[in-house]
């Protein structure tokens, strides 16, 4: 028979139907830049990685938790304890998450930095600032689900603050906990977000935001003399597969040696989740929310008749509307120029986030 | 030519698809919206509840209970714990960011450990970033119970 099964064949099936040898031969011209800026390549692959391990390990997950105010503290304890690897499992979904977000921060500003949204990329800047929110909207609806003090304190913070985006606010925060305070209804309803709707919108967003990579090429850092080039396929890669190795030795090492529970919350906040206790001393969120929490303390109750939460909420919203529209007021790096105010705000916002997540750790209360 | 006879077949479906298109998406998102919002719970009106007896809480010891579910604090500051004087009943919610709250003995002041907020025992803010007072109940003694109330207006 002509159409045996052998290798050649089925690729032959294939590439009648996919075209194959397109994307092959895309691949073969795709370009990585060289230069003084290589490493910043790698933190978006990275993120990817840890990006899938949540997938992974989260789908693991399911097979055991139960989210019901009755059962998710105890299912949890289940894993930890009971289930063959379930504390692997579990720890590394708890640091991948950490990892992943990381990394996130690193991509978006090295390429805040190196102009890397320069036109035609001002879409693959925007989708990836949408994964940053959505990977902190992931680490938002999975802190909940725990259901220990710490995750009933932060959530019913974090839905708060939702109350005071202006006219909005009551509707987002009764829809985000099912009715008036944080019940059994906000874990199902976090629960939901955090399995079904955040998966399917961030693997949608990544699926967007690769094809503009794949499409465009590689951006080159602005300034950088167009030089060396190394191909995409094979050295690139395995560059990259380096890179990943080295992540999941990390991850490996990380939750084997240090159970995330025990390194960040105290046993007090283990405890279970209970509405009638006070909130307990020394409560943190999870350090990417913490230059939000910290700056929360410092907005009066009211500033020039307005009320102090709300300003917060729209400084915070100013600040990612600035991020989001980077490559509309960065009208320089289009013209191929570097100016000092893009890197003067990029600067202030790092030091910003550096200095209230410091003060952060280091209030106690007293 | 006649203004109608611009329309032609084509544009006439285009139209009737845009316009059913978007009374779908109406008839669709109506109750999907209305559905995603919780239904409102009734108010709850419980006027006065009773804590507990009068020796669970000793001098400069506070509890924390349910009252119209939320929390609410009851701190006991006098010796007497015959005499309502001795006790000090408050919403325990902040009203910054609705923590809850906890009595500090050692300052005499209730303090909420989210972000440094203090007030004091009659509920005034002290400091930190709280926007108003919170509210306070009224205690009653009666039979060696703790009783407390909504205060009336």
């Amino acid at each position: 028979m002509k159409n045996s099964i052998s290798a050649g064949g089925l690729t032959k099936w294939f590439n009648e139907r996919v075209s194959f040898e397109g994307m092959v031969e895309h691949v073969k011209h795709k370009t990585v830049p060289e230069g003084k800026h290589f490493i910043w390549y790698f933190f978006g692959g990275s993120a990817l990685f840890f990006f899938i391990v949540q997938v992974v390990t989260g789908l693991f997950l399911l097979l055991y938790y139960k989210p019901t105010p009755a059962s998710a503290y105890e299912s949890v304890h289940f894993i930890e304890s009971e289930v063959a690897f379930g504390w692997l499992i579990r720890n590394v979904h708890a640091w991948s998450s950490n990892l992943m977000i990381l990394s996130l921060f690193f991509h978006m500003f090295s390429n805040w930095f190196t102009k890397g949204f320069r036109k035609p990329r001002e879409l693959t800047w925007i989708t990836g600032v949408f994964l940053l929110i959505m990977a902190m909207g992931f680490g938002f609806t999975g802190y909940l689900l725990p259901w220990n003090k710490l995750s009933f304190f932060a959530t019913k913070v974090g839905t708060e603050i939702a109350a005071s985006t202006p006219f909005i606010g009551d509707f987002l925060v009764r829809f985000l906990r099912g009715g008036e305070e944080v019940t059994g209804a906000t874990l199902t309803r976090l629960f939901a977000i955090h399995v079904t709707v955040l998966p399917l919108l961030a693997a949608m967003f990544v699926g967007i935001h690769l094809y503009f990579v794949q499409a465009q090429g590689m951006s080159h850092a602005l300034g950088e003399k167009l030089g060396k080039e190394m191909k995409f396929f094979p050295d690139f890669v395995y560059r990259e597969i380096a890179v990943w190795s080295a992540c999941l030795l990390l991850l490996a090492f990380l939750a084997v040696y240090f159970p995330f529970d025990s390194v960040f919350i105290s046993l007090e906040l283990q405890e279970k989740a209970s509405a009638f206790d006070p909130t307990p001393m020394g409560i943190k969120p999870e350090w990417y929310f913490m230059f939000m929490f910290q700056s929360l303390k410092y907005f009066p109750g009211s500033i020039l008749g307005m009320d102090g939460r709300v300003a917060a909420v729209m400084f915070f919203s100013f600040g990612a509307l600035v991020l989001i529209a980077l490559p509309f007021w960065d009208v320089w790096a289009h013209r191929e120029k570097r100016h000092w105010f893009p890197m003067v705000v990029g600067v202030g916002i790092l030091i910003f986030i550096i200095v209230l997540t410091t003060l952060g750790y280091l209030d106690t209360g007293h | 030519m006649d203004q109608k006879e611009n329309v032609t077949r084509r544009s006439f479906i285009d139209k009737l698809v845009l316009a059913s298109g978007i009374g779908a998406l109406g008839v669709i998102g109506y109750p999907i919206t209305k559905f995603v919002i919780p239904p409102e719970q009734a108010e709850p009106d419980n006027l006065s509840k009773t804590v507990g007896d009068i020796g669970e809480i000793g001098k400069g010891e506070y509890r924390i209970f349910e009252f119209n579910r939320k929390p609410a604090i009851v701190i006991r500051t006098g010796s007497d714990a015959q005499s309502p004087n001795s006790y000090h009943a408050l919403s325990a919610v902040c009203t910054h960011l609705q923590c809850t709250v906890q009595y500090e003995k050692a300052s005499g002041q209730i303090y909420c450990a989210c972000h440094n907020g203090r007030f004091n025992l009659a509920g005034k803010v002290l400091s930190g970033p709280p926007p108003a007072p919170l509210k306070t109940f009224t205690v009653d003694v009666r039979n060696n119970k703790l009783i407390i109330s909504v205060e009336s207006a």
